[in-house]
């Protein structure tokens, strides 16, 4: 038996080749200059005060951040009693809803956010709201799938006791559902938050070619212009971003818990 | 008794209204008469027409279903392998693994994309099919060993070692006594691999090649100018996944009314 632990060593030396060895070299372009080979290997900072000293870099920035994080707060707003009324309805029905929430999920993202293209062409709305109708439109389905799934594990005898002992219906879902079903929207948080902000087909597609997020200016540095150092500098900022908002979300799911 | 005004089911109504009034738009544009994405003209079959003879139309379809089907196979077939090495390996090897395994899951797309695209051009690999192909194995294997080890914890590794004891060959042990087991989680991975394969366009538009197109990234280089063609090759998308849909959900209540039947004999 033991020696089928040899079988993973292949996969091993495959995950450290073409996960962990590509991911060090966005780091090395991003700290060198442009056009270094092997041997002349140059180091910089200077991508990264580019970045920071350019205020339009830094605006584009605050407005992905922005953008995400509103629609995240949307998708929870509406997500939410969506999820709680699904998780409400009879056992066939809750089945059959949750699969015509997933079904449209499995039809390609571009073809659907270029669905939206036609419908929205000659609509007098500014290219945000453009942009937000498409992010809630791909990324809602996964806000009330997370938050469905947490609600619908609640123990209902909860609500019942809750009940008994002198709760209203309101005050036995602020004290007993919500908090329960927290989980579920830390989850879907993660689900929205994250493709939110590095999005940058759904922008182009909608917003048109002047509305930039900090996925397009990536996009732009790797396919248009060529410098790459700079590009990989940017995505390097987006993800550190990304890892101290996503710490600080789960933080908040674990005091929850702790208390 | 006046029926009461059904707040909930209205809105349920709206959200699925939300979600499938682009599809049913795309449809019905795609028999357009005229080539306006706003206004229906009339009924025509000009852009089925068109898109059977655009080639790289064609095409995109082409290499959007080889690729997938070659990454699920290749990833289910490595994935599973790796998995079971691994549940057999110490904490150390397993949490390291996991922990690789989660970049490609938690990065943002863009991320893997630019460092696959990096790395090919580091190591001066011409991109194309190849490293289009590689791409996808490389995102898609995490994903199958991820539906695959919570099985593999639960398995009783007495079964595989009495099957040594009664003088299996280990490859036969692997083959006929823990692969059955983990059936559902090979199938599970597959499927997930498959979705995610051929869904996706950020991984694969930044490491596809000059001339190598799937449907994601054709979809994205010809949306700057109005082609209605790009709905009649949607809808036929939508009708591919509505068919598997159905059989998928058709296939378990046969089985189990056939089921019934036979206890009833």
């Amino acid at each position: 038996m033991k020696s089928f632990k040899r079988l993973a060593y292949p996969y091993i030396i495959w995950a450290l080749l073409l996960i962990v060895a590509p991911m060090f070299i966005i780091v090395l372009y991003a700290f060198t200059v442009e056009g270094n080979g092997v041997i002349t290997l140059r180091v910089t900072f200077n991508n990264f005060v580019r970045f920071f000293s350019d205020p339009i870099f830094f605006n584009v920035l605050v407005k992905s951040l922005k953008l995400a994080a509103i629609t995240t707060i949307i998708c929870i707003l509406i997500g939410y009693p969506a999820a709680y009324m699904i998780a409400k309805l009879k056992g066939n029905n809750q089945t059959i809803m949750v699969l015509l929430i997933t079904a449209p999920q499995l039809i390609n993202m571009l073809v659907r956010t270029y669905a939206w293209r036609g419908i929205l062409l000659n609509s007098e709305f500014p290219a945000e709201i453009k942009v937000y109708i498409g992010m809630i439109y791909n990324f809602l389905p996964f806000m009330i799938l997370q938050i469905y799934t947490s609600l619908s594990k609640l123990d209902k005898s909860l609500i019942t006791a809750a009940n008994d002992l002198g709760c209203d219906n309101k005050k036995a879902f602020l004290k007993v559902t919500l908090p329960l079903s927290v989980p579920g929207i830390i989850s879907g948080i993660t689900l929205v938050f994250l493709p939110a902000v590095s999005s940058f087909f759904i922008p182009k597609l909608l917003g048109g070619g002047s509305f930039l997020l900090v996925g397009n200016l990536i996009e732009n540095y790797f396919i248009t212009t060529g410098d790459w150092n700079f590009g990989a500098a940017i995505s390097l900022i987006m993800m550190v971003i990304i890892l101290i908002s996503m710490y600080f979300t789960r933080k908040l799911d674990y005091d929850k818990e702790a208390r | 008794m006046k029926k009461k005004f059904d707040f909930k089911k209205i809105y349920l109504f709206f959200i699925l209204l939300f979600f499938y009034a682009p599809i049913v738009y795309v449809v019905i544009f795609s028999f357009n008469s005229s080539k306006s994405l706003t206004n229906f003209t009339g009924f025509s079959l000009q852009w089925y027409e068109k898109m059977f003879n655009t080639r790289s139309m064609m095409e995109s379809v082409y290499y959007s279903v080889l690729v997938a089907v070659i990454a699920t196979v290749v990833s289910t077939i490595v994935g599973t392998i790796a998995a079971i090495g691994l549940s057999k390996s110490n904490r150390l090897v397993r949490e390291l693994v996991t922990q690789i395994n989660n970049l490609p899951m938690l990065n943002p797309d863009i991320v893997t994309a630019i460092s696959m695209m990096l790395f090919f051009s580091t190591f001066a690999i011409p991109t194309g099919f190849g490293t289009l192909l590689i791409a996808h194995i490389v995102f898609c294997i995490p994903y199958v060993m991820l539906s695959i080890s919570p099985r593999l914890r639960q398995l009783d590794d007495n079964i595989a070692e009495a099957a040594l004891d009664l003088g299996c060959k280990p490859f036969e042990a692997l083959i006929k006594v823990i692969v059955p087991q983990i059936k559902e989680g090979i199938i599970s991975g597959a499927l997930v691999a498959f979705m995610m394969s051929f869904d996706d366009f950020v991984i694969s538009y930044f490491t596809t090649g000059p001339g190598i197109n799937n449907i994601s990234t054709y979809v994205y280089s010809s949306s700057k100018r109005i082609n209605p063609s790009i709905n009649a090759l949607s809808t036929l998308i939508i009708l591919a996944i509505t068919l598997v849909l159905i059989i998928m959900n058709v296939i378990p209540l046969i089985k189990q009314r056939r089921k019934r039947h036979e206890e009833a004999i």
